[in-house]
């Protein structure tokens, strides 16, 4: 076995399946789980990196007609934060778990979620990629109402309605794409896909069920009911990965299999609603009363920014600026993925200690939880923008896109984003730094305060100084079509 | 020996970066190791300094360079210019240290304090070594960041308020200053400092150019605290004596009157700039600066505000001096950038003292305070002359050479009228204060005397810092001719940037 | 009009009739139901995809891939049904 690719989708099914088999060493199950993800990831990574894009084909079955497994620059990138993302949640949520009666049921889920988003980012054919989608979406329903609230289930059962919605949608696409080439491989997509009416159409399905997925403006509201009444590690995960999944896979389709049919106009379309987004989502989060449903929103936001960029990418021309623009997207969604994380769990372990995330009442914060309002903190910066964050590199690159492709009118919204996104932050940190007593006396640094923390210093010192990475990993593709 | 070169400036950073991080998980009570390590990193800053400035002076380089992202180069290299700014945070962070920990003593949340203290030098002096603009930026929101808290320090509702405006102004300048920059970046395909700027040669639009200046000014203006970007430093004097003392000299309104220095001289080009013809605004608009930070500061009871208004006119002559082409101007303004510092710490020091020892937060109640604290009233007294530009204090200097400049550049018409009249100002804002200090005796209690009984004015921490500053002001005006005195370095620098 | 492509429209109809009823209904069951006919529509194309004139056996893509859609759309039924009654007996209580 030396293609490793396998690895990263089998080790946390896997587990999954031994967590479900032995319920009382569940906690165990989980973490050693992750670990092992981790290294799997660190393992294909280190492949692509020294050789290119790798493909498997599981059980010998040729593309086609059996399952292909696919890495490249872009996968690899996704896999890297989500494992590490994932590893960090894990541990948070041992602790968080630790008395909880749900916690063996949540170990499952948990793999079976990381699972499906391994799957997903190294999926190489379309069918495949609905079946990740949808075990993707009925992992992250059930660990949205492990909360057991009224609330809880309720968004999640509207979040599980609309996700079928919009699977269903993406997979009356594929029927399309198969009726009009006959494969439903992406790599020979890739090549075959000519702008015509059945493209066009496939597209446009496929695109608007992804848009539900990954809460782009107007079709975010069933988001922040559900991401901020989930438990704590599930938000995390929740907004930092599984909304990306369906970014990324608007990704794929728009810049490696579809870019022959995309036009300019789409684009704009697209780049619209994301600044639409931008405002909209910063702006209700910045009227927010609760933690978590101020982090909700700020992600509506984030997936704005993520869209701002198709349109300038489909005016630039194919080469080294287009690719810059496009790691700067990926370093933005990775950034996002880091900071919004760190900012849930940090959320979650106010809420534990005081019994509630009202923002107005969390004077004293910072007092007796200093490093969790550190890791507020260090997650507003990066959701800002400022330096040292890896999204101030990437907000330095677009606002270059713009510059270079004359598309002005995404000048104001990213600055007025950017003040909207410094507002609601600062508010946060003006409560969480005033004297009071919202969160009760002083302790120790716990435990469940570390991989919040750890996850924050990622999105602002690692991602920020090592962001060069990412510019070139992501020209390494493995679909012909384009950069991505 | 080219090691060196590589990690002195890198060096210099972490001499405060990793005392602000190891100070920032000390608990509160171990103060005695909390003292070690910000003076330990002080000193080592002083020392990393003293081999720059040796380096520089014989033409030595010193550059880091950094890929953060395509293009995207985060440089430090350490030129004269920065060589001034940066002996000048090195300086004043030690005496501001000790002053600090005086000054804090028995404060909740000392921890923290300090740990943002050290980020705010650290984001300094990176500003004062940026070898570009990107990391220049990088460095100004940086600096916004870690003076944030130490505004807000006090946690009440005043200084969460002047936290807050501050934030305001100076994210819309970063901002402003971001997209200035990475448009000027678009065009160019990178923004490095040399001296004698890059624009000249490089064939761009110019009405472009004029709108990017317009940006990165505006950006720049508002840490500088140009009118009408100024409204956020009156309020910010809510904040610890220190903090106060550290803002007006060194970090805050100093990196925006130093990066207006930097973009003119290093990015433009100072010929250029008044090619261009947007010096002429500037030149009006720190005029204006002058003359209404003194009229406000004339109608201010409140010490610090008369302080903080003071400041704001005071700055801007950096600003002037850069606005009027010529070396003498130029050596006026930047040698300002020195002195103003000094002074202005000194009286800082001074206003934290009298609030400290005696509870006097305004200009009434300093009738007769020169009898009971005669150390920290002379350290005012020398640091006030110094301002109003009377011989031998370093103020002087300043203005003698912004005189010189305007007469040479033939903007003695405007130029001299706003000195005179700016002096004058300042003489009416400063000496009835020191009036009221030493001549007039003591008319109502103090309205908080925490001295009472003690034999000395003041601890030694709080007494010393403003003796030396206010020695130091003397000090470089009296020896201005001195060999690595402000003056020297000044001209050195204006030599570089009118070499070609 | 060949036979495959009444069927083929015949999904289509059925796919767009499931979306308006599943975005308009209020109540879960009938969204449920609406969100099943979407499913039927969507397979519907697939087995009309299938057919490759009478001379060619039939594609046996599609119907695999119909298989495992099928299962997929069951489990997710099954899991909203589990959720509205946890509801109901929350709302009982």
């Amino acid at each position: 076995m030396n293609n490793p690719l396998i690895w990263p989708v089998a080790v946390p099914l896997l587990s999954a399946l031994l967590a479900l088999l032995w319920p009382r060493r569940s906690t165990w199950i989980g973490l050693l789980g992750s670990a092992l993800s981790l290294a799997a990831v660190v393992l294909v990574s280190r492949q692509v990196i020294e050789s290119g894009a790798i493909e498997l084909a599981l059980g010998g079955w040729s593309p086609g007609l059996g399952i292909a497994l696919r890495a490249d620059g872009l996968s690899v990138l996704m896999l890297l934060m989500s494992t590490l993302v994932s590893m960090a949640v894990a541990v948070y949520a041992s602790v968080y778990f630790s008395r909880s009666e749900r916690r063996s049921e949540f170990w499952v889920l948990w793999l079976l979620l990381i699972t499906a988003l391994h799957a997903l980012f190294l999926s190489g054919d379309l069918f495949n990629l609905y079946v990740t989608l949808e075990l993707l979406g009925l992992s992250a329903v059930v660990l949205a109402c492990l909360g057991g609230s009224r609330e809880s289930l309720q968004a999640a059962l509207n979040y599980l309605v609309l996700g079928l919605l919009a699977s269903m949608a993406f997979l009356i696409g594929v029927a399309l794409i198969y009726a009009g080439y006959g494969t439903l491989d992406m790599a020979a997509l890739a090549a075959a896909i000519e702008s015509g009416p059945t493209a066009w159409v496939a597209l446009s399905l496929m695109t608007g069920g992804l848009l539900i997925k990954s809460a782009l403006f107007p079709l975010h509201f069933w988001l922040p009911p559900a991401h901020s009444n989930a438990p704590a590690p599930v938000s995390a995960v929740l907004s930092a990965l599984v909304v990306k999944a369906a970014v990324y896979l608007i990704l794929r389709l728009w810049l490696a299999l579809f870019d022959e049919v995309v036009t300019q106009t789409a684009a704009l379309v697209l780049g619209l609603l994301g600044g639409v987004a931008v405002l909209w989502g910063s702006w209700v989060a910045l009227q927010a009363e609760r933690l978590k449903l101020m982090a909700a929103y700020s992600t509506v936001a984030q997936v704005g920014y993520l869209f701002l960029f198709l349109p300038l990418l489909a005016a630039l021309p194919e080469g080294t600026t287009r690719d810059v623009a496009l790691g700067a997207l990926v370093l933005l969604a990775l950034t996002h993925g880091f900071a919004k994380s760190a900012f849930f769990l940090a959320a979650g372990v106010i809420m534990q200690r005081a019994g509630h995330d009202r923002i107005a009442e969390l004077g004293g914060t910072a007092r007796a939880l200093p490093v969790t309002a550190f890791t507020l903190a260090l997650a507003g910066v990066a959701l800002i923008g400022l330096p040292p964050s890896g999204s101030f590199l990437a907000k330095w690159q677009l606002l270059s896109s713009v510059f270079i492709t004359g598309q002005w009118i995404w000048l104001p919204v990213i600055a007025v984003g950017t003040l909207l996104a410094g507002a609601y932050t600062f508010r946060l940190l003006g409560y969480a730094f005033a004297p009071g007593e919202g969160v009760g006396p002083s302790l120790s640094v716990g435990r469940e305060e570390i991989p919040a923390v750890l996850l924050a210093l990622a999105a602002t010192l690692l991602l920020g100084f090592w962001a060069s990475v990412v510019w070139e990993l992501v020209p390494i593709s493995a679909y012909a079509g384009g950069g991505g | 020996m080219m090691a060196m070169s590589v990690w002195l400036p890198v060096g210099i950073l972490l001499s405060s970066l990793i005392p602000g991080v190891l100070i920032f998980f000390q608990p509160e009570e171990r103060h005695r190791l909390r003292t070690w390590l910000n003076l330990l990193g002080a000193l080592i800053k002083l020392l990393l300094v003293g081999m720059l400035i040796w380096g520089v002076f014989h033409e030595q380089v010193f550059e880091t360079r950094w890929t953060m992202a395509p293009g995207l180069e985060f440089v430090l290299h350490a030129d004269a210019l920065s060589v001034l700014f940066v002996s000048l945070s090195t300086l004043l962070w030690l005496v501001t240290t000790i002053y600090a920990i005086g000054y804090l003593e028995q404060t909740p949340h000392r921890s923290r304090f300090f740990g943002f203290f050290s980020l705010c030098v650290t984001a300094t002096v990176g500003l004062a070594l940026a070898g570009n603009l990107f990391t220049f930026v990088v460095f100004y929101e940086l600096l916004t960041l870690a003076t944030y808290p130490l505004i807000a320090h006090k946690g009440s509702p005043e200084a969460l308020r002047g936290a807050r405006i501050y934030l305001r102004y100076t994210l819309f300048g970063g901002l402003l200053l971001m997209i200035g920059a990475v448009w000027l970046h678009t065009l160019t395909g990178g923004v490095e400092f040399v001296e004698g700027g890059i624009l000249q040669t490089a064939n761009l639009d110019q009405s472009t150019l004029r709108w990017i200046f317009l940006l990165l000014i505006v950006g720049l203006g508002v840490k500088a605290a140009l009118v009408p970007l100024h409204g956020w430093l009156p309020q910010a004097m809510v904040a610890p004596a220190p903090v106060s003392a550290l803002l007006h000299a060194v970090a805050v309104v100093k990196a925006g009157a130093f990066g207006i220095v930097r973009v003119i001289y290093d990015v433009y080009g100072v010929e250029f700039a008044a090619e261009l013809g947007v010096l002429t605004l500037l030149g009006a608009v720190a005029a204006i600066t002058i003359i209404y930070g003194s009229l406000k500061a004339l109608s201010q009871d409140h010490l610090k505000k008369r302080l903080a208004y003071s400041t704001v006119s005071q700055v801007s002559y950096i600003v002037l001096g850069t606005a009027i082409v010529g070396p003498l101007a130029t050596i006026g303004g930047l040698v300002h950038l020195v002195h103003q510092g000094v002074m202005k710490i000194t009286l800082f020091f001074a206003a934290g003292n009298y609030a400290e020892a005696l509870g006097i937060h305004r200009v009434s109640e300093m009738d007769g305070v020169g009898r009971r604290m005669p150390g920290t009233t002379l350290a005012f007294t020398i640091g006030a002359l110094g301002m109003i530009g009377i011989p031998p204090v370093a103020g002087f200097i300043s203005k003698w050479y912004l005189g010189l400049g305007a007469v040479e550049a033939g903007a003695a018409a405007w130029v001299l009228p706003v000195l005179i009249a700016s002096s004058l100002l300042n003489a009416a804002y400063f000496l009835p204060i020191l009036y009221r200090a030493w001549f007039k005796s003591q008319s109502a209690p103090w309205p908080a005397d925490k001295t009472a009984g003690c034999v000395r004015e003041l601890p030694d921490a709080l007494l010393w810092p403003p003796l030396t500053t206010a020695a130091m002001a003397l000090l470089i005006g009296l020896l201005a001719a001195a060999p690595y005195s402000p003056l020297e370095w000044a001209e050195l620098i204006a030599g570089r940037e009118y070499r070609q | 009009m060949t036979q495959a492509l009444i069927y083929a429209l015949t999904g289509a109809v059925l796919f767009m009739l499931g979306v308006r009823a599943t975005l308009l209904r209020e109540t879960l069951l009938p969204r449920l139901l609406a969100l099943n006919v979407c499913g039927a529509g969507v397979f519907l194309i697939f087995v009309s995809l299938a057919y490759r004139g009478d001379s060619l056996p039939v594609d046996p893509v599609p119907h695999a891939l119909v298989l495992t859609g099928l299962v997929v759309a069951i489990s997710a039924t099954a899991l909203a049904l589990a959720l509205n009654r946890r509801l109901r007996e929350m709302a009982d209580e």
